[in-house]
C-alpha cells in the first residue's frame, strides 16, 4: 500500500480541532480514536495474522487497570502509562504462549480468548485492590507531568499521536519479512512451517505487539475519562468494538479500523440522537451492520473487493 | 469446612441445574456436530426464548405449558435463521459464521435492551420456593421438574437421532457432507433442521429455568459461557458428552459458589473452560482432532 491515503487520513483527523472547538465533538473523536486505536491492536492479530480473538478487552482491561493501581501508589502518570502498555503485552505474550502452544485456532482461539477476558472481568469485580465493583478513580490533577491536559484539544493531539503511531507500525509491519510470515501463517500454517517459518514464534510475536497496542487504548480510556471498572475494562463489549471497528473498515488492511472506528461511532453518535435515550439501539445497528458486512461487503470499506 | 449433609446437597443441587444447562448445551453441540460451526447466538436465542415464557406468562400461561408452543416456533426460527441468515452470509467460512453469529448475537440481545429494558424480570409461579424432601436433603420443586424434563428431552433427541429418516439424514450430513449430497440429501435443509432442533432445546431450557430463575436482555451471556465449557468439556458434537458435561459443571459451579462466594463463584466455570481447552481441546469424549 503506497503511503499517501494513511498521511490524507491523519491530516483530516489533524484538523478537526481547527474546524470545530466544541465540546462534544471533540470528546467524540477523543472516543472515537481509543476505539482506533485498540482496533488497530486487534487489526494486527485478527486481520494480518488471521487469529480471531474475542478477547482483546483482557489487553485493554489489563492496560487501564495497571496505570490507574500506579498512580494510586504514587508511581508518575506516565510512567504508569509505560507499565500499563508493558502489562498488556505481557498479558498478551502469556494467553498466546499457552493458547497457541496447545494448538488452539479459528473457533477454539476464539472461544479461550473470550475466557480469558471473562476470569479478568471476574477477578477484576471481586478483588480488593481493585475497588471491586465501584471500580478506581485516578485522582484529578491536571498538569502535563501527570499526563491530564487542561484542554481536550491537547488530549486529542496525544491520542492521534498514539493511533499515527500504530499506523507507521502496521504499515511498516505489512512491507517487512515479519509481515509476510504473518501473512503465510494467515493463509495456511501448514504450508508456511513447510518453508520454515516458526508458525509459533510468529503469532506469539503478533499477540504480544497486538496486545500492547490495544493496552494503550485502556491507558487513553483511563487518562482522559479518569475512571475504569472491571465492565467498562474487561466487559465483551471493549472486545466486540475492537473487533467490529476492523470488520467493517477493512481487516488487515492499514487504515481500516481507523476509517471503521469513526464510521461506528460516528453511526453510534447520530443513531443515540435519532432515538433518544434509549439504551442498546446503537448496539442492535452495529450487531445488523457486522452481518451486513460479512455477506455484502467481505473485504470493508476501504478494503479490497473479492 | 461445611458438613458433608451441605455439600451432598450443593452436589445434587448443582447436577439438577447442570441437566438444564446441558440442555442448553445440547443445542449447541448438535450444531456443532453437524454445521461445524460455533453458534454466537445460542444465549441470546435462550434469552430471547425466556423472555417468550416470560410474556407467556402474563397472559397466564404457565411455564411449562408455554413449552408446547415455542418448541416448535423456535425450531422455525432457527430454520429460517440457518437457511436465510447464516448460511448465505458467511458463504461457508469459518471466521465469517463465528463473525455472523456474533452479530446476531449483539442484535438480539441489544433488541432486548431496547424492548424491555435492563430490568431484571420473574415469573410469579406457584411453585418457585417448594421444596421436596430426598432422604435427608430439601430439593427445590423446579429443579426437580427441571432435571426430569431435561433428561426426557435428551432421550427423545437420541431416539429421534438413532431411528428416523430425519436422524440418519442429520448423522449422514455430519460425518460426511459431500457423500450425503451425493446420495440425494438436501444438506442446506439438513443445516437448517439441525439448526432449528438446537433452538428448540433453547424453547425447552426457558420454560424449565423460568420458574426458578430471572430473565434480563444480559442472561444469556452467562448461560452461553456455561454451555460452550460444557460442550468443550465433553467434546465438540458429541451427544452424551453434552450430557455428562452438563452435569459436571452444575456440580462445580454449585460447589465453587459455595467455597468461594457468589462474586468469585463464577470464576470456577471459565478455569475449567480454560484448561479443558489448553489441554485436551477434543474435550474428555471427543474424537481427538
Amino acid at each position: 500500500m503506497r503511503g499517501w491515503p494513511i498521511l490524507a487520513v491523519l491530516a483530516a483527523l489533524a484538523a478537526v480541532p481547527a474546524v470545530t472547538s466544541d465540546n462534544i465533538a471533540l470528546n467524540f473523536m477523543v472516543g472515537a480514536l481509543i476505539v482506533a486505536l485498540a482496533a488497530q491492536g486487534w487489526n494486527l492479530l485478527g486481520g494480518f495474522g488471521g487469529q480471531l480473538s474475542f478477547g482483546h478487552a483482557a489487553f485493554y482491561g489489563t492496560g487501564a487497570y495497571v496505570t490507574a493501581l500506579l498512580q494510586q501508589h504514587g508511581v508518575n502518570a506516565w510512567a504508569g502509562a509505560a507499565l500499563g502498555v508493558a502489562a498488556g503485552a505481557l498479558v498478551g505474550a502469556v494467553i498466546g504462549f499457552l493458547s497457541f502452544r496447545a494448538g488452539l485456532r479459528g473457533s477454539y482461539f476464539a472461544l479461550v480468548t473470550l475466557a480469558f477476558a471473562e476470569v479478568l472481568r471476574i477477578l477484576a469485580n471481586a478483588a480488593p485492590f481493585t475497588g471491586g465493583a465501584a471500580g478506581l478513580l485516578v485522582r484529578l490533577d491536571v498538569r502535563a507531568a501527570n499526563f491530564q491536559f487542561a484542554s481536550r484539544v491537547t488530549f486529542f493531539y496525544v491520542a492521534l499521536g498514539c493511533v499515527a503511531a500504530a499506523l507507521l507500525l502496521t504499515w511498516s509491519i505489512g512491507r517487512s519479512r515479519f509481515g509476510a510470515q504473518l501473512a503465510a501463517v494467515r493463509e495456511n500454517e501448514e504450508a508456511a512451517r513447510a518453508l520454515g517459518i516458526d508458525a509459533f514464534a510468529t503469532k506469539l510475536r503478533a499477540i504480544t505487539l497486538s496486545a500492547a497496542i490495544t493496552a494503550a487504548a485502556g491507558v487513553l480510556y483511563v487518562q482522559y475519562y479518569l475512571y475504569i471498572d472491571a465492565g467498562l475494562a474487561y466487559g465483551t463489549g471493549v472486545s466486540v468494538a475492537a473487533l467490529l471497528a476492523p470488520v467493517i473498515g477493512g481487516v488487515g488492511t492499514v487504515l481500516g479500523p481507523v476509517v471503521g472506528a469513526v464510521a461506528l461511532e460516528g453511526l453510534g453518535h447520530l443513531t443515540r440522537l435519532v432515538a433518544g435515550p434509549v439504551p442498546g439501539v446503537d448496539q442492535v445497528l452495529f450487531g445488523l451492520m457486522l452481518v451486513a458486512a460479512i455477506a455484502f461487503v467481505p473485504g470493508g470499506l476501504v478494503g479490497r473487493r473479492a | 469446612m461445611y458438613s458433608p449433609a451441605i455439600i451432598a446437597e450443593a452436589v445434587v443441587n448443582g447436577m439438577l441445574t447442570g441437566a438444564v444447562y446441558a440442555l442448553v448445551a445440547l443445542g449447541l453441540t448438535l450444531i456443532y456436530g453437524v454445521l461445524h460451526i460455533i453458534n454466537f447466538a445460542h444465549g441470546a436465542l435462550l434469552t430471547c426464548a425466556m423472555f417468550a415464557v416470560w410474556g407467556l406468562g402474563a397472559l397466564g400461561v404457565g411455564p411449562y405449558v408455554a413449552i408446547v408452543p415455542l418448541v416448535p416456533g423456535f425450531f422455525a426460527l432457527g430454520y429460517a435463521l440457518q437457511r436465510f441468515v447464516i448460511g448465505p452470509a458467511s458463504r461457508g467460512r469459518d471466521g465469517n459464521v463465528l463473525l455472523v453469529t456474533l452479530g446476531l448475537a449483539i442484535a438480539i440481545q441489544n433488541g432486548l435492551l431496547v424492548l424491555f429494558h435492563a430490568d431484571t424480570r420473574s415469573l410469579d409461579a406457584g411453585d418457585a420456593f417448594e421444596v421436596v424432601a430426598v432422604g435427608p436433603m430439601l430439593l427445590s420443586q423446579p429443579r426437580l421438574i427441571g432435571f426430569a424434563v431435561a433428561v426426557a428431552v435428551a432421550v427423545l433427541l437420541w431416539a429421534l437421532l438413532a431411528l428416523t429418516d430425519t436422524g440418519r439424514a442429520i448423522r449422514a450430513v455430519a460425518r460426511e457432507d459431500l457423500g450425503a449430497r451425493l446420495v440425494g440429501i438436501d444438506v442446506r435443509h439438513v443445516f437448517a433442521v439441525t439448526f432449528g432442533l438446537g433452538c428448540a432445546c433453547l424453547a425447552v431450557a426457558a420454560g424449565l429455568l423460568m420458574p426458578s430463575y430471572y430473565v434480563n436482555p444480559r442472561v444469556g451471556e452467562a448461560f452461553v459461557l456455561i454451555a460452550f465449557t460444557i460442550v468443550v468439556l465433553g467434546g465438540m458434537g458429541s451427544v452424551p458428552g453434552a450430557a455428562i458435561g452438563g452435569l459436571a459443571v452444575g456440580v462445580v459451579e454449585s460447589l465453587s459458589g459455595l467455597f468461594l462466594g457468589d462474586s468469585l463463584g463464577q470464576i470456577g466455570v471459565f478455569l475449567i473452560f480454560i484448561l479443558v481447552l489448553l489441554l485436551r481441546p477434543a474435550g474428555l469424549f471427543g474424537a481427538r482432532a
